[in-house]
């Protein structure tokens, strides 16, 4: 089994995900998967791409539901991926050490060449984020475009995750969750951040902010006043019979 | 098993990163274009581009797929088995290019009207409206009629100007946004980041929509109202705001016509149209000075209500009592309309006074000085934070064009229009109501151009394109008396038409990017039908000769004679033009290009280059040098360059001038392509902060709009509420004038042709029993999906690669329906046989599907069993291009009255479950169409990336 680094900086990479604005259009997932297919993880393998039973990997999935019944009720859009965990059951669990979680920066990655597609680590994650390339025979995850984040090749204002750079609505950031003072961390203490399944002790660091409360019902507008029988045409309009207005 | 890998955390991501023009959906994004080793390694926004500002949806994501997509054509086609085979012979270009060009020679010489030309959702209708105007026909439109004509002309007939391209909500200062109906794809990626901008702000966001999906789940309060009823609901809203005396008065009388008086005098010809003086100026009556005035003078004080004596002793009333007559009554009141629209009357009154609350309470004042029309300087800009967007939700019905309207007026009503917080015109709009020019067409002429653009703006009868006994003169009959103010076409009319030769039979249909044998028309089985259908008498096709132009191997294909392929969005030069549909923001005008950033690995050629040959080959005039030789033999580049439609005035505004100097008015400039190649490939001017507001009074824009070309003369546009091009097609439906409706229509160009607002019952529901078909069936566009374009792209058709019928969850339950279990949908037009998906977020009298999901088997190279084939399936096999025979047999297109606009989202339908075993397969289905000579079967395991992959 692997070992989780011993010592561990204090930076805590992730992101944060809004559900108050996220539309569901899957630009993360697309975005991604095109910036992932050519990068550290290449190909993202799809099979039956233009056949029935098409699948194939993902790293970002946008998964749609509703909560409560009728009007009442919420249509949410819920994109999801690896979550880099402070003590992710998936690294522990790997025979070989291919999975493992980076010391610096919290980053949880896959080294293929010594993954041997056992699939333990997909049965560990409690939030399915692993991706098994059939294909290839090996398991892919999110590497928080690990080699985007940090390539000196790109300018500074490049250097995000894929599915943030792209995100219409800017429902996802990203930065250090290890730092109270990111804004990533404050964000989060603003809008009551939240852990997925916190129950189950994983303490994953990519954090989710619930919708806003509903703006108004603006209740200091009221009603209008409504007399018992109202005028109806054409008297109504008479109001505006006298009203000097200039052009 | 502790030592981390070292990875190379800098790898070389492209050898060059090359800008150009997303067209993975309308909406025209700026993109970086990663290229390594000749290939595309990542496409991503560009930050600087005006219109996504660095984001990028779904689609445009997912590039990659499309351009490398296995449907693909590679070579020209020429048909060599039957219609709807797929049986192809490849041949070359020259060869394809001499057959065309001697089927339409022959035509041009005899009948230039035998050419049907329509494009799909091109992006090019300046150029092939103005070849379609050399050619000499009036057969022209693009997919206009069938998508949102009624979006652009309700505005374009009230405002001056429309939701989206000619405007757009001022996402940055509105406080309370509506928005009414499916609105996902346009526009793209502006929505979503203003949506973004507003919930962040707290802004409150009100979607009014049957269905809770995509833009509506994120909306603070959803109203789930009843499909076609959103012009009642507007409708009580103003009748709240009027009797709550909550609209801008000072706004109407300074920017509308609300004062100007309407004539009085039921039984004379110039009833209802305004009281005009001597110099036909409409008049107003001045409370200053007691007497009626010009209306349009300044430092009058224009009476909003009122009946006075015109000059020749008849009456006339002020045209805002008219509207507050006709919103006031009972019969608009919220109790009133609340249950036909699903939406209760308490909630129609709270969001009546929320908005009222938000634009007059929570209004704007920015301290930025502008000048008015008549050189009045105004130290700060009023803002009214309400803003409103609407598309195809609304236009779709057969009332859309009222609807339309109305929004409109409710906007303008709270002062709401063009103001900081509001809806914001984007240049070159607004422009006068309506703009010019007139559609050209009335007489054709062998050998002939048609003496202007086929598609303009109609003010009265005698601007129909019908022949003197009411004949429509064009195959889409639009400009006739069944689409008056069709200022798009009628595109799902064309095929229908042209098969029963209804007004007459034609020789070629030629097409580009229009899916007509499938998910782009309605009545999918009939028309597949037409077009394979041959006249007995000399076992002709009816409709003889078919060219279409496509990229991919689309179900049109199977169904056309000669095909000549087109390029990826990433092979080639084009021009988003302030000409056509530009990509303006309410800020300043912009324009755009593609450049190609890949060359083509297949013998294929963008079809604007293709259709400038055939004018040259054709000896059209514009396209061709007084010795013969082609005007533009460098093809589409040659002519964005150097194409001038008014004198210096070409399709890109920005570097004109021989050494780009100037932008706007210019000569032509050689370089002009590589100065936006430098440029991002796009050029945007930004207006100074005076011009930004109240565009139609602002002194300051009007002169640069007319600099610009953009409008004739820097004379203020008054906003129409009450239209007089309306009332003049009422009028005539009267009796008066020479040119009148035929009988048959006379009642019901009476009826649309309200010169205010109005609320009927869509057509086909008025039509059909509503007891046999109980429920409303819509489409809602998938954000992941660009109409049929999406599911030959390996990533988009594993997000979205079948479809379901979506039924209420307490209507599934009422009948009996689980998940999953397969139901028949009935409408007047046929059965299809679907699966069901219940949902919460819907209103229960409607049901509804994604649209465009569903593939005709073997198209798009999907292997035939693919999800898209088997349990996909389309809607339009149940909408009719048809309305139900009226009484007399007739059957008139269903379309609005108005605009012609295709009315696809006023089908009503039953759904009956399946009996148990039948197989699990949707129904109809189709014979598989064999892949087409030259393309290779699409392959099973796509590993693209992997040629990128370095040692990690």
């Amino acid at each position: 089994m692997t070992s989780l680094p011993a010592e561990r900086g204090a930076k805590r990479l992730g992101l944060v995900i809004d559900l108050d604005t996220c539309v569901g259009c899957h630009a993360c997932a697309t975005n991604c998967k095109e910036w992932n297919t050519g990068g550290h993880s290449a190909p993202l393998t799809d099979v039956n791409a233009y056949q029935a039973e098409q699948r194939g990997v993902w790293f970002n999935r946008v998964h749609t539901f509703e909560a409560g019944q009728g009007a009442d009720g919420r249509t949410v859009h819920f994109p999801k991926n690896c979550l880099h965990c402070e003590f992710p059951d998936c690294v522990t669990v790997c025979p070989t050490g291919a999975s493992y979680k980076r010391a610096e920066d919290g980053i949880v990655l896959v080294d293929h060449d010594k993954c041997i597609g056992c699939k333990l680590c997909s049965w560990a994650c409690a939030y399915g984020a692993r991706e098994f390339d059939e294909d290839e025979g090996v398991m892919k995850k999110c590497t928080l475009c690990i080699d985007k984040i940090y390539n000196t090749r790109l300018p500074e204002a490049d250097r995000v995750p894929a599915c943030v750079a792209t995100c219409p609505s800017r429902a996802r950031h990203f930065g250090d969750l290890g730092d109270p003072h990111s804004a990533v961390s404050k964000l989060v203490a603003e809008r009551g951040g939240f852990d997925l399944l916190p129950e189950l002790g994983y303490q994953p660091t990519t954090k989710y902010l619930p919708p806003r409360p509903a703006a108004r019902p603006l209740d200091n507008v009221g009603q209008r006043p409504r007399p018992a029988n109202e005028d109806p045409a054409p008297a109504g309009f008479l109001r505006w019979m006298d009203r000097m207005l200039s052009r | 098993m502790l030592s981390e890998r070292r990875i190379d955390l800098s790898p070389v991501v492209h050898d060059e990163v090359k800008y150009t023009t997303c067209y993975m959906c309308a909406c025209r994004c700026g993109i970086r274009v990663h290229l390594k080793d000749g290939l595309v390694r990542y496409i991503e926004g560009n930050r600087n581009h005006p219109t996504n500002k660095g984001v990028l949806c779904g689609k445009g994501s997912s590039g990659i797929m499309q351009h490398y997509s296995p449907a693909r054509l590679r070579k020209p086609l020429r048909r060599v088995g039957e219609r709807g085979e797929a049986k192809f012979e490849e041949i070359e270009w020259e060869e394809a290019l001499a057959l065309a060009t001697d089927w339409l020679g022959g035509i041009r010489a005899t009948d230039p009207k035998k050419l049907a030309f329509f494009t799909g959702r091109d992006q090019s209708q300046s150029l092939t409206g103005w070849w379609a105007n050399q050619f000499g026909t009036p057969n022209f439109a693009a997919h206009g009629g069938f998508c949102s004509v009624n979006m652009a002309a309700g505005g374009l007939y009230t405002i001056g100007g429309s939701f989206w391209e000619f405007g757009e909500p001022d996402w940055d200062r509105a406080k309370y946004f509506l928005l009414f109906g499916v609105a996902e794809d346009h526009d793209s990626n502006p929505i979503k980041t203003g949506l973004g901008k507003l919930k962040a702000r707290g802004a409150k966001v009100v979607s009014v929509n049957p269905i809770r999906t995509g833009y509506s789940a994120v909306a603070d309060e959803w109203v789930g109202i009843r499909p076609g009823t959103d012009g009642l609901f507007v409708m009580a809203l103003i009748h709240e705001l009027l009797h709550a005396d909550r609209i801008d008065d000072a706004y109407l009388v300074r920017y509308t016509n609300a004062p100007w008086l309407v004539i009085r005098a039921p039984g004379d010809p110039d009833h209802g149209l305004f009281a005009r003086g001597a110099d036909g100026a409409p008049l107003c009556y001045d409370h200053a000075t007691g007497t009626l005035v010009d209306a349009r003078e300044a430092n009058i004080m224009p009476a909003l209500v009122g009946t006075h004596t015109l000059p020749d002793g008849r009456k006339a009333v002020t045209s805002f009592q008219l509207l507050a007559e006709r919103y006031m009554a009972p019969e608009y009141s919220p109790d009133a309309v609340a249950e036909r629209c699903g939406v209760a009357a308490a909630d129609i009154r709270r969001i009546a006074m929320e908005l009222a609350h938000v634009a007059f309470e929570e209004a704007i004042e920015l301290d930025i000085p502008w000048t008015d029309w008549a050189g009045r300087r105004h130290e700060t800009t009023i803002g009214r934070p309400v803003a409103m967007h609407a598309m195809r939700g609304i236009s779709a019905h057969t009332n859309g064009f009222h609807t339309c309207r109305a929004i409109h007026l409710l906007q303008v009503l709270l002062g709401a229009v063009e103001c900081p917080g509001g809806f914001r015109f984007k240049p070159p709009f607004p422009k006068p109501i309506p703009p010019g020019p007139k559609p050209a067409g009335k007489t054709v002429t062998p050998g002939k151009p048609l003496g202007g653009m086929p598609l303009g703006f109609t003010t009265g009868p005698e601007d129909l394109l019908v022949e003197a006994d009411g004949t429509p003169i064009r195959i889409d009959k639009a400009y006739s008396w069944e689409a008056p103010l069709s200022s798009h076409g009628l595109m799902h009319m064309v095929i229908t038409n042209a098969w029963k030769g209804d007004p007459y039979p034609i020789d070629t249909l030629f097409m580009y990017m229009a899916n007509m044998s499938w998910n782009s028309t309605m009545n999918t089985k009939g028309v597949m039908e037409m077009l394979t259908d041959r006249d007995p008498a000399t076992g002709e096709y009816r409709i003889p000769r078919i060219i279409y132009s496509d990229a991919y191997f689309s179900e049109m294909v199977a169904y056309a004679d000669l095909i000549l392929p087109d390029t990826t969005y990433l092979e080639r030069w084009d021009c988003i033009s302030l000409l056509d549909r530009p990509i303006c923001e309410a800020d300043g005008p912009a324009d755009a290009i593609r450049q190609p950033v890949v060359e083509p690995d297949r013998d294929v050629r963008a079809f604007q280059t293709v259709l400038l040959d055939l004018g040259a080959r054709l000896g059209l005039p514009g396209m061709t040098n007084e010795d013969g030789s082609p005007k533009f033999p460098g093809g589409y580049p040659d002519y964005i360059v150097n194409h001038e439609r008014t004198p210096g005035i070409g399709p890109l505004a920005g570097w004109r001038g021989a050494a780009g100097e100037t932008f706007g008015r210019g000569a032509v400039n050689p370089d002009q392509l590589r100065r936006y190649v430098e440029n991002e490939c796009f050029w945007a001017h930004h207006l100074e902060p005076g011009q930004k507001f109240y565009k139609f009074a602002n002194r300051d824009y009007l002169e640069f709009a007319v600099h610009m070309g953009f409008i004739a003369s820097s004379d203020p546009i008054v906003l129409q509420l009450y239209s007089e091009p309306m009332q003049k097609f009422r009028l005539a439906a009267e009796g008066h004038g020479s040119v009148q409706p035929p009988d048959h229509l006379r009642a019901r160009v009476k009826e649309a042709f309200d010169p205010l607002p109005v609320w009927y019952v869509p057509f086909e529901e008025a039509k059909v029993d509503t007891d046999a078909f109980p429920l409303h069936a819509l489409t809602q566009r998938p954000m992941i999906m660009y109409h049929s374009w999406g599911s030959q792209n390996a990533w988009l058709r594993q997000i979205l690669g079948s479809n379901k019928l979506y039924v209420a969850a307490v209507t599934g339950r009422r009948m009996g329906i689980a998940d999953g279990d397969w139901v028949r949908v009935t409408s007047h037009n046929g059965t299809i046989k679907v699966q069901v998906k219940l949902m919460e977020g819907l209103n229960p009298d409607t049901v509804w599907t994604w649209n465009a999901i569903g593939k005709r088997a073997g198209a798009w190279n999907l292997a035939p069993d693919a999800g898209e084939a088997r349990k996909g399936f389309l809607l339009n096999h149940l909408i009719s291009e048809l309305l139900p025979p009226e009484s007399c047999g007739r059957r008139l297109s269903n379309s609005d009255p108005v605009t012609g606009q295709a009315a696809w989202f006023d089908l009503r339908v039953r759904i009956e479950k399946c009996e148990p075993g039948e197989e699990a397969v949707s129904e109809p289905q189709f014979p598989v169409i064999e892949r087409p000579v030259g393309l290779e079967p699409a392959p099973e395991v796509n590993r693209y990336g992997s040629a990128f992959r370095r040692p990690r």
